[in-house]
């Protein structure tokens, strides 16, 4: 394709308006502008006008920029570069190595590129096809050690037909732009491939066959796996307003969730939270693999004072990355905090562009660009019968947290579980302050769907009862129904809350989360004999006091199993203490 | 370069004028020319073909068809050196305290951010001496923080105090449409706690055109941030944000861009978020904190909104206090595990029962509060609020955690605490052996 040229015809902030003045452009196209001093800045083709007149949004800084200045489009959309030594990196919106341009500068100046995947390091390439087999788009190559487990190297998802292997070199170590092979079409064209190749971030790569998300994916968070969970290949969205916890959550779902790969797509929020991840996790033991946690992480890091029009190509380019470890079979998790800075830089570009606006100033097709994004989740069946799977976790960071706005609206359709985060939760230190009544999930959780029914019923009572309490005072309410409230407040106190921060119950396993939910069942259908509501109240102070402590302590440490026992018998005096007296 | 004069004005708005002009890069510097040859700011905002948008420095009052433009070929740049300290500088980067005009290198104004891998994670608490601050929602070194109150609470009071009381190698102050008398009073409390000749003031007030309010943030931090780079801990205080976001909306509202929330323009987390980001503990070098002052009557308005989505917590005063709910130290438990043993847990259990002591409140609006459990957490409410929630007490973070106990003790037996009895043990204080809490007269 012949590439076009063009030149500055008005600059508004991102948007650059050129004019064409040599062949033929595409929407979606990336495009380097050439300021005065020689700096190219990257940017993007979003509209295409009559009079040979595009507009671009422009990936880094504007200033200095003035008309005339020339344009050189590439033809090609913008994509992201596939292959080994993705996981453990960090990269900002465009997939330039953080640290690679830490070296060259202190400060994110713009014009730099880097190599997204290092061309230096050699990886051990195994292959598993012979010369005269045929290929065609996806099929496995060959494979390569890559942290935690063997990563395939395919044919580029981009070919299609049948391809006749002319030439595949032997196991030995390459790099990512080394050949490794030559490939053959049916009329005679021939075609090097090396360990990478690239995707356009844009467009969901194709399952090979869908399947349905099902099997719940532990989280190690409790009220999540219990009462909300989210299966492999699932969807979920955690809107709330700022303090409420997000950010902790987010953090804590990184860390303990029981994925393979785990991408953390950084958009339009604070630089330090992506910091303390990739400063923290390097150090951190996943007890899973026996290896650093950052062996399993990718970091996408446009955070807020990066340029804006940068916000959307991230999360794009989180999930081409995403969908990619899932075609290896892997099961894949991304975060994605904020879906709500992506859409604010929609708008940013909308409003400039002069569009029509739609709700508070969003732009109309905002909410199919949201569901479209969600859809790139789910189960695929690969070639082999083996499965992967990708699961979204889109942060929603509501204006005034008002769940009634548009991003909010449209994540809600798009989503298999609401975790709605709850400001007078977390201002009663109810940590994860995600609301307990109005949350929802359609996955099946590890427990039985009746205990998760039983654990609600008692939560919806409580509520209630906490209601009335407040009309009528505590003498205003049978002892029978302070005690199902007694009960309601523990099962929040020592089931649902949560320490994130602290090591032994900040993670709880599947087996952990039976044994505690199976005390909890105890405690509950334990009839309470006692009379009273100061003495009603003293008894559960005592056994929330035992169950935390029993909470914070490791199932091998000496003191567990007596600490159980200490629980059950004080359970045991509330059942007996009419008999004792 | 060459530095051509037009003369062609198209339109003259509030802050806004228009030109027809050749060869003028985005962002570019450039002065305004009146006919009796005084000369004022203006600043390229947006280039379409020959039609040149630039917001003025002076306003938009008193500009005539008959002006000329000047493009001075340079963007907006602010002087850096030691000898600023114990200066005062207006919006346009210009001295106002009558002092000479000193010669110094220029430094870019509005820079990009810094590498995220060139940040530490902030590890360094800040001793204030509030007890809502080091106890609840401890300040740490490189935190970006405003507090949220209403106009007319003692914040600049609060916000001179942390400054001064901390060790902070830099001050810098960022005034965006103070009062000459709140001008007045940063200056004073300045020079009366000895640290004027750290300080640097960036001052907006009400007489100066709304463009130079809008400057004074980037100036003072990007002073701010070459301070830090030299290895200083600066910190830089920005009073107040909500005016500064205004200014920011008159400007967008002139533009004719399409407003997103009550008039501000879609893009005001950014423009907030690239000021705030600008907060780091930077490796190898030194560090920048800030802290904010965002005025606001309830919280879910556009700006304190957004600054809470951007900032690391935030300080909520209200009627002389600082309160402990809806104020929040995101970068608290990078720090306070390492202070004294009891901290966190403290702080979370004298959290817990002030949320339930706040729900009998509303109870007891209803007149259903009898019971004795009831009414002893409306008075432990009672002397928290007296004891710890005044932002002028001064007590080192030992003292006020002992306080804490206390206060506990006073009115709770251990087993209501929610506190682990490793904790209970080590801690709690037998009647009448208070450390710092004064016996109460009752019981």
């Amino acid at each position: 394709m012949h590439k076009a040229k063009g030149e500055v015809v008005s600059v508004n902030e991102s948007l650059v308006g050129v004019r064409t003045t040599d062949g033929a452009i595409m929407n979606g196209e990336v495009a380097y502008i050439i300021v005065e001093d020689g700096k190219r800045l990257k940017s993007e083709v979003i509209d295409v006008k009559e009079g040979n007149r595009a507009y671009l949004q422009v990936f880094e800084d504007t200033n200095w920029m003035k008309v005339g200045d020339p344009v050189e489009f590439t033809g090609l959309p913008l994509a992201v570069k596939l292959g080994p030594g993705i996981l453990g990196s960090v990269t900002d919106g465009l997939q330039n190595p953080l640290y690679e341009l830490g070296k060259i500068e202190w400060f994110l100046e713009r014009g730099l590129e880097v190599d997204p995947l290092d061309n230096t390091q050699k990886w051990h390439f195994t292959p598993m096809v012979e010369e005269g087999a045929t290929v065609t788009g996806s099929t496995v190559l060959g494979s390569v050690p890559e942290k935690l487990f063997e990563h395939k190297i395919f044919v580029p998802f981009s070919i299609q037909g049948n391809h006749t292997i002319t030439h595949i070199v032997k196991e030995g170590d390459y790099t990512v732009d080394e050949p490794i092979a030559t490939i053959q079409d049916s009329t005679g064209k021939s075609m090097e491939l090396t360990m990478a190749f690239e995707w356009p971030v844009k467009r969901p790569m194709p399952f090979t066959e869908r399947s349905v998300p099902i099997k719940p994916m532990p989280t190690g968070i409790r009220i999540l796996d219990a009462l909300f969970p989210i299966a492999y290949g699932g969807t979920a969205c955690n809107p709330g307003p700022f303090g409420a916890g997000k950010t902790v959550l987010q953090h804590s779902l990184a860390r303990h969730s029981q994925a393979d790969v785990v991408i953390i797509a950084a958009c339009g929020e604070r630089a330090g939270e992506a910091v303390e991840v990739f400063k923290d996790f390097p150090e951190l033991i996943d007890p899973r693999t026996g290896k650093s946690l950052m062996d399993r992480t990718y970091i996408v890091g446009n955070t807020s004072s990066m340029p804006v029009a940068a916000r959307e190509a991230s999360v794009y380019m989180a999930t081409t990355v995403g969908e990619y470890y899932r075609k290896q079979g892997l099961n894949v998790l991304i975060l994605a905090d904020s879906t709500s800075r992506w859409a604010q830089a929609l708008r940013e570009t909308s409003g400039r562009k002069e569009e029509i606006p739609g709700p508070e100033a969003f732009p109309m097709y905002i909410s199919t660009l949201i569901s479209a994004f969600y859809d790139r989740a789910g189960v695929e069946i690969l070639g082999d019968g083996n499965t992967g799977s990708l699961s979204i976790i889109g942060t929603v960071s509501p204006a005034g947290g008002n769940f009634d706005e548009p991003v909010t609206q449209a994540t809600l359709l798009s989503t298999g579980a609401f975790w709605g985060l709850s400001r007078a939760l977390s201002d009663a230190r109810k940590y994860p302050a995600i609301d307990r009544i109005d949350s929802n999930s359609k996955y099946p959780s590890q427990l039985e769907q009746e205990e998760v029914t039983y654990l609600l019923e008692l939560l919806r009572d409580g509520k209630t009862i906490a209601s009335n309490i407040i009309l009528m005072g505590e003498k205003g309410i049978t002892d029978e129904s302070y005690i199902r409230y007694q009960k309601a407040e523990l099962l929040d106190a020592v089931f649902l809350q949560q320490n994130s921060f602290h090591e032994v119950d900040g993670v709880t396993h599947p087996e952990r989360l039976r044994l505690m939910f199976n005390m909890i069942q105890e405690i509950i259908d334990t009839p309470v004999d006692i009379k009273g509501k100061e003495e009603i109240r003293s008894h559960f102070n005592f056994i929330r006091q035992a169950f935390l402590d029993w909470n914070y302590m490791k199932p091998d440490e000496e003191g567990f199993d007596k600490q159980k026992t200490k629980l059950l018998n004080l359970l045991k005096q509330m059942g007996h203490v009419a008999e004792n007296v | 370069m060459l530095q051509k004069t037009y003369e062609n004005i198209d339109s003259i708005g509030r802050a806004i004028l228009s030109i027809k002009a050749q060869g003028v890069h985005n962002k570019e510097l450039a002065e305004v020319i009146y006919p009796n040859g005084q000369k004022a700011f203006a600043q390229v905002i947006a280039l379409d073909g020959d039609e040149v948008t630039l917001q003025l420095f002076g306003g938009g009052f008193g500009v005539s068809t008959d002006c000329k433009v000047r493009f001075l070929g340079k963007p907006i740049q602010v002087g850096f050196s030691d000898d600023m300290l114990g200066r005062v500088y207006s919006g346009n980067g210009q001295p106002i305290d009558r002092g000479p005009e000193l010669l110094s290198d220029m430094v870019r104004v509005a820079g990009p951010s810094i590498n995220p891998v060139k940040r530490l994670i902030p590890k360094d608490m800040i001793r204030t001496g509030v007890p809502m601050i080091d106890v609840f929602n401890t300040l740490v070194r490189s935190q970006k923080i405003p507090i949220f109150a209403k106009a007319g609470e003692p914040y600049n009071r609060l916000l001179a105090n942390i400054a001064t009381q901390t060790d902070a190698d830099v001050i810098i102050i960022g005034g965006v449409g103070l009062k000459y008398d709140e001008f007045h009073y940063f200056r004073q409390r300045i020079e009366e706690a000895g640290s004027k000749n750290k300080t640097i003031m960036f001052i907006h007030t009400h007489r100066d055109s709304i463009v130079e309010g809008l400057m004074v943030p980037d100036l003072a931090l990007a002073v701010a941030e070459q301070f830090a780079l030299q290895g200083k801990n600066v910190f830089v205080l920005l009073s107040d944000m909500t005016q500064w976001s205004d200014y920011l909306r008159q400007v967008a509202n002139a533009q004719d861009q399409i407003p997103a929330n009550q008039g501000y323009p879609g893009d005001l987390y950014s423009q907030l978020a690239s000021r705030y980001e600008k907060a780091a503990d930077i490796d190898g070098a030194g560090s920048l904190t800030i802290l904010g002052v965002t005025t606001m009557d309830d919280v879910t308005h556009p700006v304190p909104d957004n600054t809470g989505y951007i900032t690391e917590g935030q300080f909520y005063m209200k009627d002389g206090y600082l309160e402990l709910f809806g104020s929040l130290s995101r970068l608290k438990q990078q720090v306070n595990d390492r202070t004294r043993p009891d901290h966190r847990s403290i702080m979370n259990a004298m959290a817990r029962l002030l949320s339930e002591a706040e729900e009998r409140v509303k109870a007891q609006k209803f007149g259903s509060v009898k019971d004795d459990y009831s009414l002893r957490l409306l008075e432990y409410r009672k002397t928290f609020q007296t004891e710890l929630m005044d932002p002028f007490r001064y007590l080192e973070l030992e003292d006020a955690l002992d306080l804490c106990w206390d206060i506990l003790a006073q009115h709770f037996k251990k087993e209501e605490v929610g506190l682990s009895s490793k904790l209970i043990e080590a801690y709690w204080p037998e009647k009448g052996k208070f450390k710092i809490l004064k016996e109460m007269i009752h019981e």
